[in-house]
């Protein structure tokens, strides 16, 4: 024992530990033996599999593996318990989750500590950061329950939904999951990580004893193919996953064409900016807080620091200083700053990196502390001299590995910044406002904290731009991703819808051609002046990379006239032109954006008379009523342009939480095929609206619309590249859109093939996708315009400012 | 803690050249080379930054993330006595009660818990004792033999607004009572009008007048506005050759905290690297708890590593604190809770 008297020479710390007696009590009475908890009880625990200590290496608990037939028993239970919890109303839900938030604090410290135990985390963390998120969560989703018939009118519960959440942070992660599904009226199966998923039987206890209804929340056990089965499971209606982008894909892929909504919060390289006129000291706080906070193993570690020339070497000599009087060791004990990595894989594969960065001739840096020898510990680690193209530069390491490089001017911290496929999380140091709020916005993620980091709260949504995902997780934007509009027409149904609206097309293609209506006018003694239409891209009429067109054929039948057939070079040059354009148009004032719908309204109401009676002719219907329709739609959106706002969040801090409606960059949209006019303007002028250039491809039926209406675009003063038309095979250039990895976003409205294969290709880079088998009402201005078309066209952004000076 | 690269800042010291010449000055375990001051270095001054959102965020976990239990905390808690300033700076003052506070510095802890604790070999004692100018001589009178310096709050204190002549004399009254530390006030107009080279001249001339007195200078951090000024005014006070610098008089709205303290250290942390002079530090007013004050050991341990945890680098201007920290290691010796009235009061 060392004495009281050799410490005060020393002023060395001592051991701390917390103490673990309840959280070993709760695994006792279970025998450490756990099955999945299904229907408000403990199925029998089965292809049983360990739960170690990763501090220690020690076995803590045996769970059970989910089996395909576990997942249906939660899956039927989840479907039966639906019906009632959704008629139970936000109210009643609201008291539930405020009953859930209670619980947790009630239990917070077994919470605290049994999470310590199971993912190696230190019980600070825990303790002081984790589970109050998690009771915050609680609170707060009460709150949106009880709002929910005001706030979200016309929307109902997405039904039973599918989680699978990560080992990093495993309680909190279910409190994100669960609590927004449980406000919204959706019941539950979840999937906790197999290397932790202690926190969530506990909770799954703990919630059955605060009386939630049995089948509300199920948990079921295991790896992978337990996730793969919940995410196959026809009984579900949403997937949520959070997880690695690898996973994130393989998901988006299983569910591509199943009409599942999805929402994934996957991995990022998340960039940690800093200026010259940042308060350098506070940097270095903000740098431990990035990386080294929960070992590095955060999807929104801000693993890159890109730092101003200047002050470059002086950031990294107080780095290292600071790395050297970091604490690392047993999770429990209260005076550690690093705990240790959730496994040995993890372990493995963060060495494997480092040892690659050093053979590519980055300098690797270690603080002078030795680190624990047993048990799954790393050190923190500092890389310098690292090129972009370094691989440790390119690379989620999910651990506490930070890279250095350097910037010189604001504009190149941007590019570097954004030269990743990632897009999660960023921060920005500066002591300059103007540099600072210049700066946030142009940066690729769903969340930028300038001068912090890793803040998080239940009132502001947190997701991911580009290959970290799609969706939100909090505040009112995450509330949307468990809800489904009133007008949707079942999944099924929409299937039959589908294939009917198929048969007709096929119909009139295959109906036999006729002479062309145009070229037949009674009324004039020569033939009209031959037309030909051409593709849109880049402001130009341009023919089809292909030579060929392809004959259009009226309601009737007869020939209206023929239409370039696009192929993929047609689309890279116009994707290349949207780019182009992007940049301009989605700095150009909302009232700018205005100006021109408006005007684009205006000539086209000019043209009306023609217009009408082509597509009258095209589609048989009342072509004079859709121009109209199009014309009103497009001063909807010029209205939306300078008024679609977004939101300061409440979250507790001093300071604010901008939530900003970014642009998603270029949208390819492949158009309905009813309503050729309608159905394309209805959805190019939300997208541009907001600040998106597209690509559109028109109805494949009746394209004429959309090449007449180029001409409207020609006169109204839109920007070159802003709208641009590709004419031809819907399904194909859809497809080779949705492929595309520099189109940030698909819409496809068409076939269920289709939809499939938009989905599946989409998960080349993520891309988000809004895709819809069932015919809209498209005249209809309650199905065809609004804010939900303005939600799809745009991805929430949070700033975190805070502020005092 | 010392960075391998080149100093961040390249102060000019009052005697340039012959400076330069010299090795880096000298700090060992039991010695700290006094810190001479450099030239006014406006450049530096103004180019400080400090984040207050994010000094708050640092400063509101240094109690979470550290923590000392048991054999630790006992050894920490003696430690920490020897640290202290007590104090007395009341208007009703008196030879009487500032001999009885001498009498408490010179044997801060009941010597059965010394015993217990197995430390007579330390003879503890607090850092020095604290009062004003008057009561100096009675002071020094009472402490003859024990090795424990007086020190005096000086220059107008707390104010710090009589005339300037009449600061400096009333320095070298102290200093000639036998006072070897005198904590001087600084003028916060000078800090609130940003007229830094009239604060450097005063605390210049403070430091001349003080001899081979060691000089705190006390910024009041509370009636300064922002912890950018905390920053700079800790800079020039530095600069101008002060050997501690400390937060507040006790007498503000607001005295010690962590962030005024993280703001201090990192400053002092900023002049060492460049200079090579290590200034101590002193929070003062408001630090009671035992638990308080081990925050700000773990402040300083972790900002600016063991050797600021002596006293001749760290003290803490207090009273009350002593009697809280009795308590805590008569609980350690004991197993029982304890309380005020069975310690010898201060």
């Amino acid at each position: 024992m060392t004495s009281v008297r050799e410490i005060f020479d020393t002023m060395e710390y001592g051991p701390a530990p917390e103490g673990d007696a309840a959280a070993r009590d709760w695994l006792a009475l279970h025998g450490a033996r756990f099955g999945h908890f299904i229907a408000g009880g403990w199925t029998k625990p089965a292809g049983l599999f360990d739960v170690s200590n990763p501090a220690t290496g020690a076995r803590i608990a045996q769970v059970s593996q989910g089996s395909k037939k576990d997942v249906d028993a939660a899956v039927r239970a989840a479907r039966k318990a639906l019906p009632a919890w959704e008629a139970l109303g936000g109210h009643g839900r609201a008291r539930y989750l405020y009953a859930l938030a209670r619980t947790v604090q009630r239990n917070s410290r077994l919470l605290a500590v049994l999470e310590s135990m199971d993912n190696g985390k230190s019980i600070r963390e825990t303790r002081d950061i984790d589970v109050p998120l998690v009771a915050r969560h609680f609170y707060h989703h009460a709150g949106w329950a009880q709002l929910l018939d005001s706030e979200f009118a016309g929307y109902h519960a997405a039904g039973v939904v599918g989680q699978i959440i990560p080992w990093n942070f495993p309680l909190l992660m279910f409190a994100w999951k669960v609590a927004p599904a449980l406000a919204a009226g959706c019941t539950i199966v979840i999937k906790p990580a197999e290397f932790t998923p202690l926190t969530a039987l506990l909770f799954a206890e703990l919630a059955d004893a605060a009386g939630l209804p049995p089948g509300v929340l199920n948990v079921v056990t295991g790896d992978g193919d337990t996730g793969a089965a919940i995410v196959a499971h026809d009984g579900i209606d949403k997937i949520a996953f959070t997880g690695s982008t690898e996973v994130g894909r393989i998901i988006r892929k299983a569910t591509a064409g199943s009409g599942k909504k999805l929402s994934l919060e996957l991995g990022g390289k998340s960039p940690f900016i800093v200026f010259e006129d940042a308060d350098l000291d506070s940097v270095v706080e903000g740098v431990v807080d990035a990386i080294w906070f929960n070992q590095g193993q955060v999807c929104c570690a801000g693993s890159r620091l890109l730092v101003q020339e200047g002050v470059s070497e002086r950031l990294i000599a107080k780095l290292r200083a600071r790395m050297e009087t970091l604490r690392l060791g047993s999770p429990l004990d209260k005076a550690v700053d690093m705990g240790a990595i959730v496994a040995p894989v993890q372990l493995e594969r963060i060495r494997s990196l480092v040892a690659a960065g050093t053979a590519e001739g980055a300098e690797m840096w270690q603080p002078s502390w030795a680190c624990p020898q047993d048990g799954c510990f790393y050190p923190p680690t500092l890389f310098t001299n690292v090129q972009p193209s370094s691989t440790i530069a390119q690379v989620e390491i999910f651990g506490p590995v930070l890279v250095a490089m350097t910037f010189r001017t604001p504009s190149e911290a941007v590019a570097l910044a954004n030269n990743t496929p990632y897009g999660l999380a960023a921060s920005v140091w500066s002591e300059s406002i103007n540099l600072a709020l210049d700066i946030a916005p142009k940066i690729k993620a769903g969340v930028v904290w300038i001068n912090s980091t890793n803040l998080f709260d239940a009132a502001a949504g947190f997701g991911g731009y580009r290959e970290s995902g799609f969706g939100r997780e909090g505040g009112r934007e995450g509330m949307w991703e468990y809800l489904s509009p009133d007008r949707a027409v079942p999944a099924r149904e929409n299937g039959r819808a589908a294939r009917a609206a198929a048969k007709t097309a096929r119909g009139a293609q295959a109906r036999a051609v006729r002479r062309a209506a145009e070229l037949d006018d009674p009324d004039r003694g020569a033939p009209l002046v031959d037309r030909t239409p051409k593709l849109f891209i880049g402001g130009k009429q341009v023919r089809p990379d292909s030579g060929y067109s392809i004959r259009i054929a009226g309601a009737d039948g007869r020939v209206l006239g023929e239409v370039g057939e696009g192929n993929r070079k047609d689309l890279r040059n116009a994707v290349e032109a949207a780019h182009a354009a992007s940049g301009s148009w989605s700095k150009a004032t909302g009232h700018n954006r205005a100006q021109i719908l408006y005007y684009i309204a205006e000539n086209l109401a000019a043209r009306a008379d023609e217009l009408g009676r082509r597509i009258s002719a095209l589609t048989g219907g009342d072509g004079a009523a859709e121009v109209e329709a199009s014309v009103r739609r497009l001063f909807t959106y010029g209205a939306w342009a300078d008024k679609y706002d977004g939101q300061v969040h409440q979250v507790p801090l001093r300071g604010v939480a901008l939530a900003m409606n970014e642009p998603l960059g270029v949208i390819g949209i492949a158009c309905p095929d009813e309503h050729p006019l309608l159905g394309l303007v209805s959805l190019v002028a939300p997208a541009i609206c907001v600040g998106n250039t597209v690509v559109a491809i028109p109805s494949e039926r009746a394209p004429l619309a959309a090449t007449d209406f180029y001409q409207v675009l020609e006169t109204s003063d839109v920007p070159a590249g802003v709208i641009n038309i590709v004419t031809g095979a819907k399904d194909t250039l859809a497809k080779t859109l949705a492929e595309h990895d520099d189109v940030d976003a698909m819409w496809y409205f068409g076939s269920r093939d289709g939809v499939k294969a938009v989905e599946l290709a989409s998960a080349g880079n993520m891309k988000r996708t809004w895709c819809e088998l069932a015919p809209r009402t498209w005249i209809d201005s309650r199905e065809g315009e609004g804010r939900p078309f303005l939600r799809e066209a745009t991805q929430v952004k949070n700033i975190w400012i805070p502020y005092g000076e | 803690m010392q960075a391998k690269t080149e100093p961040a800042l390249r102060l000019a010291t009052s005697d340039r050249s012959a400076r330069e010449e010299r090795a880096r000055p000298r700090l060992t375990d039991d010695h700290v080379e006094r810190n001479p001051g450099t030239a006014l270095d406006l450049d530096i001054v103004r180019a400080l930054r400090v984040n207050r959102s994010a000094v708050e965020r640092r400063a509101a976990t240094i109690p979470t993330r550290r923590t000392v239990k048991k054999e630790w905390q006992a050894a920490w808690l003696l430690r920490a006595i020897t640290l202290i300033d007590l104090t007395t700076l009341a208007g009703d003052d008196t030879p009487g009660n500032v001999r009885r506070l001498c009498a408490k510095a010179a044997h801060p802890l009941r010597q059965d818990l010394v015993d217990a604790l197995g430390v007579a070999d330390l003879r503890l004692t607090t850092g020095a004792v604290c009062v004003y100018h008057s009561l100096v001589a009675t002071a020094v009178e009472a402490l003859r033999g024990t090795g424990i310096p007086v020190a005096a709050v000086s220059t107008g204190f707390p104010a710090g607004l009589s005339p300037l002549e009449e600061r400096v004399r009333e320095i070298r009254a102290s200093v000639a009572a036998g006072a070897q530390e005198i904590d001087i006030v600084i003028t916060r107009g000078h800090v609130l009008t940003g007229n830094w080279q009239a604060l450097y001249d005063e605390v210049r001339m403070f430091r001349e007048a003080c001899g081979d007195a060691h000089m705190k200078a006390i910024l009041a951090t509370g009636e300064l506005a922002t912890l950018g000024n905390v920053a700079r005014a800790s800079m020039v006070a530095m600069m101008a050759g002060a050997d501690f610098i400390k937060t507040s008089t006790g007498k503000e709205g607001i005295n010690a905290t962590l962030p005024f303290s993280l703001v201090m250290v990192r400053m002092i942390r900023e002049y060492h690297e460049a200079t090579g002079y290590a200034v101590g530090y002193k929070p003062a007013g408001g630090i009671r708890s035992a638990k308080n004050a081990l925050e700000y050991l773990y402040l300083m341990k972790d900002e600016l590593g063991n050797r600021w945890l002596k006293p001749d680098l760290f003290r803490f201007g207090a009273s009350a604190l002593l009697t809280d920290i009795e308590r805590q290691l008569e609980h350690f010796v004991t197993g029982r809770y304890s309380a005020a009235h069975r310690h010898p009061m201060v």
